[in-house]
């Protein structure tokens, strides 16, 4: 039986197990008070007969890669396990041929045996396709991978069903009057919700990790100090043979990024404040239930349709009626164009969590300053802003990580050189879209032309939790005042 | 029943003041209207200067409304719509003319809840001062906020603290340095809306004698649901009840001798 098939399984008897716990304990309500409703004694034989077996099958499912690749490892022999660098290609050539194994008729494994066809022939026919000939320890590799493989099938299913059988059963007969039910389905209950947010975190820290340990095989290679103080950016092509592994410096690409962020704050923060201010402080609910969503579909447009907008349009109108007159470039691709674009994109992002900002702001501040004589601008500027800049800081540190991690754009206005330049009319380029230039295309994950990826993409992750910190911390240290 | 009391003329009940103070503000017939609700219907009432006029009655009946008509904080609710007249030294209110903002720097307000802005202490009551171009220098500012902590009676309290957000005060002493801001732009009337509402015993005794001290220097209007406060401190008190003006004289005689049933039916604890 397949995983899906368990579970499918698991769910059935998990279902049998809720009406069958029901039903018993309506039939024992006739003798007797019951501690809990007969739905919460269904859901405690539930509980028992899924919740084992589902751990049994995670677990086992989760173990069984690690040991066929043991047995894989075990079976190949040492001249192969000792040419490091190809020993992933070896193994899923080993998995591709039991793969291939598990295909062929008895009649062609027999004849595959005795050397009368290759294996590759064979295979092919089967609507499998090998890069070379398969070799004969690959075979008895092959054939160990199977033979585990299939074993360790079967102990999953035995140990699903008797988990299965188990709990019902256990379930089933611990249904009594007295039984607190309630209790149990409640920390049930406990467990999933700590288990959906235990996801959320775990994952971030396996995304952590794998960059973390990418990036230290990066650099290994490349130095760090040559990676984050280097000022040219020359990765040069990882042709296959080639030893020469280029300059990856780190600075043109960190200057881009601050560079087309800074204009893109440029024009987002006031334009997003104002906007803010206009809607939560003048506008009547009339204009604010229509202007307020028009703001906000400026961040449902993809940032590849605002890619469009920047090259075709912005663009050129930058380079011929700023750039060219002013003698500052030529190209239509450039950092103001991209910081601008970027800006606009990035407004609702400000406008629409100020404006939260500044309508949280308690009404009995604005009521003191007008009861004063303030007028409403007054109001604004020396009361509310300064009552509310914490979460303004915060919602446009958001933005700037929001710029930062921005690649689409960029791509599109400001071109893909690496460049550390004064100029706004330069080509410049981004960390996020040098992570994409050098992860397109046919790639190894063995050579610091790919890895350098990782570098960049642990760094990256590094400012814009910093950033986030930053905006916690300004938040924090500031709301005290405000309550 | 509102429905009716519309249409039937309304005479609120008056005594007339033995003391003779000239008056302040007078309004006619003030209504007020939020959206469909009529809030007000129509009052008429004179307001003595330098005393402490209260407003009394059940909530919603209308008292805070009609405070917040005599400095048109009712023109920042939406929907809300005032009629009638209001004059203030015999210059009406509601003059399209009137600089409204002006008008607020005449009439003070402190609230229910006490809402100091989170700034220092000093920065606080500057506040009015500093937007209204009050003080010339740094030392007329300084001067300015002192006196007026002073006159709050909050000063001998606050003197070392002066950079501290004003926030960070117990519930009383924000009250008083409300008070303070409303002082510092030298209004002449001072609103209060419930002062005490929000503060135990012993701060609303301190504001009591503040609000008593205060009124040799300004007109005080206050709302109050305690009718021991009001009696404490008010030499005029007026009744409200359902958007009307039941009755109003001098406090003493409200409280020992009302005219209406229902004033004493209010007082005596009998409704509200």
């Amino acid at each position: 039986m397949g995983p899906l098939w368990l579970l499918a399984l698991i769910a059935g008897l998990s279902f049998f197990g809720y009406v069958l716990g029901r039903w018993k304990s309506v039939v024992l309500s006739g003798k007797g008070a019951l501690a809990a409703r007969p739905g919460y004694y269904g859901a405690y034989v539930l509980v028992w007969t899924a919740m084992p077996a589902l751990a049994i099958l995670i677990v086992l499912s989760l173990a069984k890669p690690l040991i066929v690749d043991r047995t894989v490892r075990a079976n190949l022999p040492e001249t192969v396990l000792a040419d490091t660098t190809q020993l992933s290609l070896q193994i899923s050539g080993v998995e591709q041929v039991a793969a291939g194994l598990k295909l062929a008729t008895p009649d062609e494994l027999q004849n595959i045996r005795i050397g009368v066809v290759t294996a590759r022939s064979v295979f092919a026919r089967h609507g499998l396709p090998l890069g070379e000939d398969v070799k004969p320890y690959q075979l008895v590799a092959a054939g160990a991978l199977n033979v585990v493989s299939d074993g360790l099938d079967t102990a999953i299913d035995a140990a699903v069903v008797a988990a299965l059988a188990f709990g019902l059963i256990f379930a089933f007969a611990r249904v009594r009057p007295r039984l607190r039910a309630r209790n149990l389905v409640e920390n049930t209950v406990l467990a999933l919700l700590i288990a959906a947010s235990s996801v959320a975190i775990l994952t971030t820290v396996g995304i952590v990790l794998s960059l973390l340990f990418q990036a230290l095989q990066f650099f290994s290679m490349v130095s760090p100090i040559n990676f984050y103080f280097g000022t040219i950016w020359d990765p040069r092509f990882a042709a296959a043979g080639s030893t020469e592994s280029g300059q990856f410096g780190f600075l043109p690409l960190f200057w881009g990024t601050i560079y087309i962020s800074f204009f893109a704050m440029l024009v987002a923060v006031p334009v997003g404040l104002f906007s803010a201010v206009y809607m939560a402080e003048y506008a009547g609910s009339k204009v604010r239930s229509i202007a307020k969503p028009l703001i906000e579909i400026l961040a449902g447009i993809p940032t590849i349709v605002y890619g469009f907008f920047a090259l075709t349009t912005i663009g050129p109108f930058i380079r011929d009626w700023l750039a060219v007159p002013l003698g500052l470039g030529t190209s239509g691709n450039n950092v103001l164009t991209a910081g601008l674009v970027m800006g606009i994109m990035i407004i609702p992002y400000v406008s629409s969590l100020s404006d939260d900002i500044i309508t949280a702001v308690p009404r009995s501040l604005r009521d003191g300053s007008l009861a004063l004589g303030a007028t409403r601008s007054e109001t604004m500027r020396q009361v509310i802003l300064p009552a509310a800049l914490p979460g303004v800081v915060g919602a446009v540190l958001l933005a700037v990580s929001r710029a930062i991690g921005e690649t689409m754009i960029v791509v599109l206005a400001a071109g893909v050189a690496a460049r550390a330049s004064l100029n706004p009319f330069a080509e410049m380029t981004t960390i996020t879209v040098k992570i994409v230039n050098q992860l397109t295309g046919d790639l190894e994950f063995t050579s610091p032309q790919t890895l350098v990826a990782f570098a960049l993409g642990i760094t990256l992750f590094v400012i814009t939790l910093g950033l986030n910190v930053l905006a916690l911390t300004i938040v924090r240290k500031y709301r005290e005042q405000y309550e | 029943m509102s429905a009716v009391q519309a249409t039937v003329p309304f005479e609120t009940v008056r005594t007339p003041d033995a003391a003779g103070r000239p008056i302040k503000i007078h309004t006619r017939n003030v209504k007020v209207t939020y959206g469909q609700k009529q809030a007000l219907h129509g009052v008429s009432i004179d307001i003595a200067e330098k005393a402490v006029t209260a407003f009394i009655g059940p909530s919603g009946c209308g008292k805070s409304t009609f405070l917040r008509c005599i400095n048109r904080m009712n023109d920042t609710i939406a929907g809300a719509r005032v009629e009638g007249t209001i004059t203030l030294d015999d210059q009406d209110v509601y003059d399209p003319d009137l600089d409204v903002v002006e008008l607020r720097a005449r009439v003070g307000m402190v609230f229910q809840k006490p809402n100091p802005f989170p700034k220092s202490i000093f920065d606080n009551v500057a506040y009015g001062p500093r937007i209204h171009g009050l003080a010339r220098s740094k030392a007329d500012l300084e001067e300015i906020v002192v006196t007026s902590l002073q006159k709050a009676s909050l000063f001998n309290e606050v003197k070392d603290r002066l950079t501290e957000p004003g926030t960070g005060l117990s519930g009383g002493q924000q009250q008083r340095l409300c008070i303070a801001r409303a002082i510092a732009v030298s209004p002449e009337v001072i609103l209060m809306d419930e002062p005490c509402s929000a503060l135990d015993p012993i701060a609303t005794a301190k504001i009591e004698e503040l609000i008593d001290e205060l009124r040799a220097n300004f007109t005080i209007v206050i709302v109050t649901h305690s009718m021991q406060q009001a009696a404490r401190v008010s030499q005029r008190t007026a009744f409200f009840h359902l958007g009307h003006l039941i009755e109003e004289g001098p406090t003493d005689h409200v409280f020992t001798n009302p005219l209406e049933q229902r004033t004493l039916d209010y007082i005596t604890g009998r409704f509200g």
